[in-house]
């Protein structure tokens, strides 16, 4: 408590220092007395609420490092661990869920807020039922949009949540969906002070809880500086034991050449999206390890199934043919990532390895497209103007798919728009074919699956506007039980039909690449994007 | 003198009222759509996109936007920003001092070069030291800066290593920001190297930024003090055997500085400009980057609150250059 | 009559085009400018001719090679190449095509509508004086580049849409400089005179005042080719202006920003042309002006 907000403890070693040993003394780690690691991250937040936005360096900022969620992701994997929740049990019809809460867990003490008690049920009902709860005095506080609540479909889900007693909590639900406990563990889910939220609103500044936060989690918020730099320290009281690293700072740096150049300098120790240019070079430069794992994502060319021809499955096969998968691979994403064959990627459970893709063979597809009728198609390809994880550059991706169509006489232009635009008018269905992708939000197959192929989408994320009977079923079967190995065989099931059919060509699943100096230790790669510091120290 | 001042103000109402109604149709004129944006490939209910349209304003009729805008404006109301959830003029002013810290620091910079240089110049007019003033102002003055900024990068920065690559002070000096200016603010925090390195991040923006000024400034200056030495009663003090220096400094010095006070002034808008590429160059956390990123995330009421308030900043310093050339020059007062 | 009239004006124009190159050789500067500019036009015009390989084609086996004179270069890349392997110099020889032709296409369109608008705003009633001029005011009020970024913006990121922006922010500078020469003119004898001879305002604006404003709207005309381009060029930096593959000398700058450590020539040539080319316009601008202003002096 006596540290808080104390200035000093960055510059105790370097009075009376010239700046050039300054930054080189800073270089080689730091102070003795106090481990800051310097993150250059590739932009500001939006906030620091992390249920308000949507944005990877928000969740960097908020809810990554200083919130907690009822059940978490182990770091660098997908797989749930119990959080603020120490257990919970489902009732045999999947529609209760009752959560054992952990005791003794402690808030962050900052200049506005010093918590009179420890977290309990009250807090995991505030952080819920803000989002939930229309009347809520919260509810419109900072905007009051919560997309991701809204957008995976908590407010018709959730019937209710119930203080059984101050440790323990149960969510009703109004029907069975298996994936909720994974939903979670997303950044939406994280847990705020009710205490601090009701102090807030009787003093009238009830906006200070978004932008001043208070959690439970590994580092709290010291100071920020627009568009410059945010400040952590080490929470001293975190519930798992405090993090190893006394001080974290995000040095907000927009140029991805700027940030290597940083890193290069020792300026940082971790930096996020280098450019594939420097990979190379990153990896042949002895004070800078190179990370890297195969994302959680997975970018596609989806047909619009409502259209003709490709209401007919033999011409969206044909295509899928005539696509030469390779040499995007080498092209566009430079070797930094997979050929997919279905359209979840493999670090998921439930993965169908026996899948076989559809082999690159011209001359077969040519023969499928003219027994189909369709042997002089015309059509186009839209190509998103924005890089994403999964799709590092759409247009380049487009002209290679345009080239390898017109081989089997499929002429092809190609289209783009502003990418706002480019996603409503792809969900209106404007389109013939459109490149696209996904990241996984929380690790459940169903994320994939039933937001981007469900019949319920077909008018929303379901590029494809694909509606199939026999593989919706499967779908919503494996909603309804929370049995793993039940799930995973209607899944992989679902994956034989879905290659079957071909309403897609899966194109790749990218590989992140995460560039960190020699003497930080043991930095996990997040498949869900994300960075994380706890458990990160600093040699 | 009022009147004069009465006049000058009021032929900035009509055109500020313009720049509203221009700020306001221009960011309702982008396409694309913010909600859409905000939810990415998530993808959002056509209902609940309704229910968030409604909720920034924008799915009332132009007429009524725009009269609510305006409302807004005059109770110091500019909006939230669409994506930071936070006041428009809030953001705005947080990051102006940086803005306004760096064009002051290039604008200073500018004159204490571009003025003496000009005045030489042109008492040696047609000399070897006045050719290579007039053409390196030139060049100066024809530089694309975004090309000039990281070449100054590659040069000093990289290979020398004299200069940090970008930011606004090293990371290791942290205090809270009291007037918002790194250079006063590094000086009250009373931590010893901070104003040093404060100053070290400034130089290479400072050069980039105030280039074009600078050679504007010099030619400027030479060309009025040419003009004002060619005129009678300098010939006549000069006739008078008035040592050279007093002649220049007195008589002509003085005459000439009219004309450049205004080209100072016009500098303002040149800055302003100039801030929207060095700060997208050097990440200097400025109102010029935080444009350019509010225009890509289609961040409609940002990017109209500071089109704006941008614009309103311009139109003051050319009333104030205005008012004082007015106050130096009584011809131009009673002109109107 | 006729005959005689157009030999006359023949004979005058062939004077004073004698007098003014007689003012304009005198500034070497200026005289440098315009062989630089001829230089960078007959590349333009003949870049098919003169680049040796064609700006497009990739040559994958060749990704950023450095310059001939450097280690590892070669003289088939006389100026090495970018990173998917295409020739920097064919590239930066194409490129004068697209850096003219902003300037040309910039320096038309807002000369033209400037000059209606100026002559216009001079000749009209107040109302619509006042009208024009506030509207000028207002996109004077903006700062450039920053009012060019949001009208690309609204348009869409395309070479075209860049060169209107453009066109727009330069616009105000044409406008109140021929209603000021006009405002000056009309109350000259000539003017008068034709007046007074019947001549209706559409005369008076195109035949009889508007050839006496050519000296300063061909000045300001040249200068506004300089800025065109170097706007053309931030706007192809900030993402805004041509879109890559063309080989725009903005954009060219801003594909390969992230090779700046890696690879200095793909970022320092492009930058060199636009300076060079601006400089050279910039000289003979200046020397366009003070070919120009004696005369202007002595009428």
């Amino acid at each position: 408590m006596q540290s808080q907000n104390n200035p000093r403890r960055f510059s105790v070693a370097r009075k009376s220092f010239s700046l050039a040993l300054v930054v080189a003394a800073f270089a080689v780690g730091g102070a003795a007395q106090a481990k800051t690691l310097v993150y250059c991250s590739e932009g500001s937040p939006e906030g620091f609420n992390p249920a308000l936005y949507t944005a990877g360096t928000t969740f960097d900022a908020s809810s990554n490092n200083i919130y907690n969620r009822l059940v978490e992701f182990e770091r660098g994997s997908t797989r749930i661990t119990p959080a603020l929740a120490r257990s919970w049990t489902v009732s045999d019809d999947g529609l209760e869920y009752t959560f054992k809460l952990r005791r003794g867990v402690k808030f962050h003490t900052t200049k506005n807020f010093t918590p009179g008690r420890s977290f309990n049920a009250d807090d995991v009902i505030y952080s819920f039922n803000r989002q939930l709860n229309k009347n809520h005095p919260y509810h419109n506080v900072s905007g009051g949009s919560y997309e991701y609540f809204n957008g995976m479909g908590m407010p018709d889900l959730i019937s209710r949540i119930v203080r059984v007693d101050s440790y323990t909590v149960r969510f009703v639900l109004s029907k069975p969906e298996a994936p909720f406990i994974a939903n979670l563990g997303m950044d939406f889910a994280s847990i705020l002070s009710a205490e601090y939220a009701a102090a807030m609103l009787k003093a009238g500044t009830p906006e200070r809880v978004d932008l001043d936060p208070v959690g439970t989690g590994p580092f709290q918020l010291v100071a920020y500086q627009k568009d410059a730099v945010i400040r952590y320290k080490a929470h001293p009281g975190y519930w798992a034991g405090r993090a190893p690293i006394d001080n974290l700072v995000f040095a907000i740096t927009p140029d991805s050449s700027v940030r290597y150049q940083k890193l290069k300098a020792g300026e940082c120790h971790v930096m996020p999206y280098p450019n594939p240019a420097d990979l190379q070079a990153m990896d042949s430069d002895s004070e800078i390890n190179l990370l890297r794992q195969e994302g959680l994502n997975v970018g596609y060319l989806a047909f619009n199934t409502m259209k003709k021809p490709f209401d007919d499955k033999r011409v969206r096969q044909a295509l899928n043919m005539a696509v030469n998968k390779g040499a995007i691979i080498d092209v566009v994403f430079q070797g930094a990532g997979k050929p997919a064959k279905n359209p979840i990627p493999p670090t998921i459970w439930s993965y169908n390895e026996a899948i076989q893709d559809y082999p690159y063979d011209p001359q077969r597809a040519r023969q499928l497209l003219r027994e189909a009728g369709a042997a002089n198609l015309k059509t186009n390809i839209w190509a998103m103007p924005v890089q994403r994880p999964y799709n590092p550059n759409a247009r380049r991706m487009a002209e290679l798919i345009q080239a390898d169509w017109a081989k089997v006489g499929v002429e092809a232009e190609i289209v783009s728009f502003e990418w706002g635009e480019y996603l409503k008018r792809s969900k209106e269905g404007e389109h013939q074919t459109v490149l696209l992708g996904w990241t996984g939000d929380n690790g459940d197959p169903d994320n994939f699956l039933y937001v981007l192929l469900g019949c319920d989408a077909a008018t929303g994320a379901n590029r494809a506007r694909w509606c199939y009977k026999p593989f919706d079923d499967l779908l919503r079967e494996a909603k309804q039980t929370s049995d793993i190995a039940v799930r995973t065989r209607l899944y992989e099931q679902a994956q034989v039909i879905f290659k079957e059919q071909a309403p897609w060509v899966t194109i790749a699943h990218s590989v992140w690449f995460q560039p960190v100096r020699r003497e930080v230790v043991d930095f996990r790669i997040d498949p869900f994007g994300g960075h994380l510091f706890y458990g990160v120290d600093l040699r | 003198m009022l009147r004069f001042f009465l006049t000058r103000v009021g032929l900035l109402a009509p055109t500020f009222l313009g720049v509203t109604v221009v700020a306001f149709i221009f960011v309702r004129l982008i396409p694309g759509d913010p909600v859409e944006v905000m939810v990415g490939e998530m993808g959002i209910s056509p209902e609940r996109h309704a229910e968030l349209l409604a909720r920034l304003g924008l799915d009332l009729p132009l007429w009524e936007q725009y009269l609510r805008y305006l409302g807004g404006l005059f109770q110091g109301d500019l909006g939230v920003s669409i994506v930071t959830k936070q006041p428009v003029l809030h953001e705005f002013f947080t990051l102006l001092p940086a803005t306004l810290e760096l064009s002051f620091c290039a604008i200073t910079a500018a004159i204490l070069l571009g003025l003496p240089l000009g005045i030489l110049a042109a008492t040696r007019q047609g000399s070897a030291f006045d050719h290579t003033v007039m053409a390196s102002s030139l060049a100066g003055y024809s530089m694309p800066i975004f090309w000039w900024g990281p070449l100054l990068i590659i040069l000093f920065s990289g290979v020398l290593g004299w200069t940090p690559v970008s930011g606004r002070i090293s990371l290791l000096y942290f205090f809270e920001p009291v007037t918002g200016f790194m250079l006063i603010d590094s000086l009250l925090s009373g931590e010893p190297g901070a104003f040093t390195s404060a100053l070290g991040h400034l130089i290479l923006p400072t050069i980039v930024l105030g280039t074009i000024p600078m050679a504007v400034i010099a030619r400027q200056t030479r060309s009025a003090m040419l003009e004002v030495l060619g005129e009678d009663y300098v010939r006549t003090a000069r006739a008078k055997g008035l040592p050279a220096s007093r002649v220049i400094g007195l008589h002509a010095l003085r005459n000439a500085l009219i004309p450049v006070v205004t080209v100072i002034g016009l500098q303002v808008g040149v800055l302003m400009a100039g801030a929207v590429l060095t700060e997208t160059i050097f990440s200097w956390p400025g109102i010029g980057k935080w444009m350019v990123d509010s225009i890509f995330r289609r961040d409609y009421p940002s990017v109209q609150g500071g089109l704006l308030l941008i614009a309103a900043i311009v139109m003051l310093v050319n009333l104030i250059v205005d008012l004082l050339y007015g106050l130096i020059n009584p011809r131009i007062r009673h002109r109107n | 009559m006729s005959a005689t009239a157009t030999l006359t004006v023949t004979a005058d124009a062939r004077r004073e085009l004698r007098e003014f190159w007689f003012y304009f050789s005198e500034n070497r500067g200026a005289v440098a400018g315009f062989a630089v500019v001829l230089a960078v036009v007959l590349t333009a015009v003949f870049a098919d001719f003169i680049a040796p390989h064609s700006p497009v084609e990739q040559f994958r086996d060749h990704l950023l090679q450095p310059p001939a004179w450097q280690d590892g270069g070669s003289w088939t890349f006389p100026l090495g190449t970018d990173a998917v392997g295409r020739d920097m110099l064919s590239r930066l020889i194409h490129g004068s095509q697209y850096s003219l032709l902003i300037g040309c296409i910039v320096v038309v369109l807002s000369l033209t509508f400037g000059v209606l608008l100026g002559l216009v705003a001079g000749f009209s009633g107040r109302a619509v004086e006042t009208v024009i001029m506030r509207v000028m005011d207002v996109i004077l009020s903006f700062p450039s580049l920053l009012l060019a970024l949001v009208l690309v913006a609204i348009l869409g990121p395309s070479l075209g849409n860049a060169m209107i922006a453009v066109a727009v922010v330069i616009l105000p500078h044409f406008v109140r400089l021929t209603r000021a020469s006009v405002l000056a003119e009309r109350s000259r004898e000539y003017v008068t005179a034709s007046r007074v001879a019947g001549a209706g305002t559409p005369r008076l604006m195109f035949s009889t005042v508007l050839p006496n404003c050519m000296a300063p709207l061909i000045v300001q005309a040249t200068l506004s080719f300089s800025t065109a381009i170097l706007d053309a060029a931030a706007l192809g930096f900030l993402g805004m202006g041509a879109q890559p593959p063309t080989p725009e000398w903005g954009t060219l700058l801003a594909d390969s920003r992230d090779l700046i450590l890696r690879a200095w020539w793909v970022v320092t040539f492009p930058g060199l042309m636009i300076l060079v080319t601006v400089l050279s316009i910039n000289l003979m601008g200046d020397g366009l002006r003070d070919a120009l202003d004696p005369r202007l002096k002595r009428s």
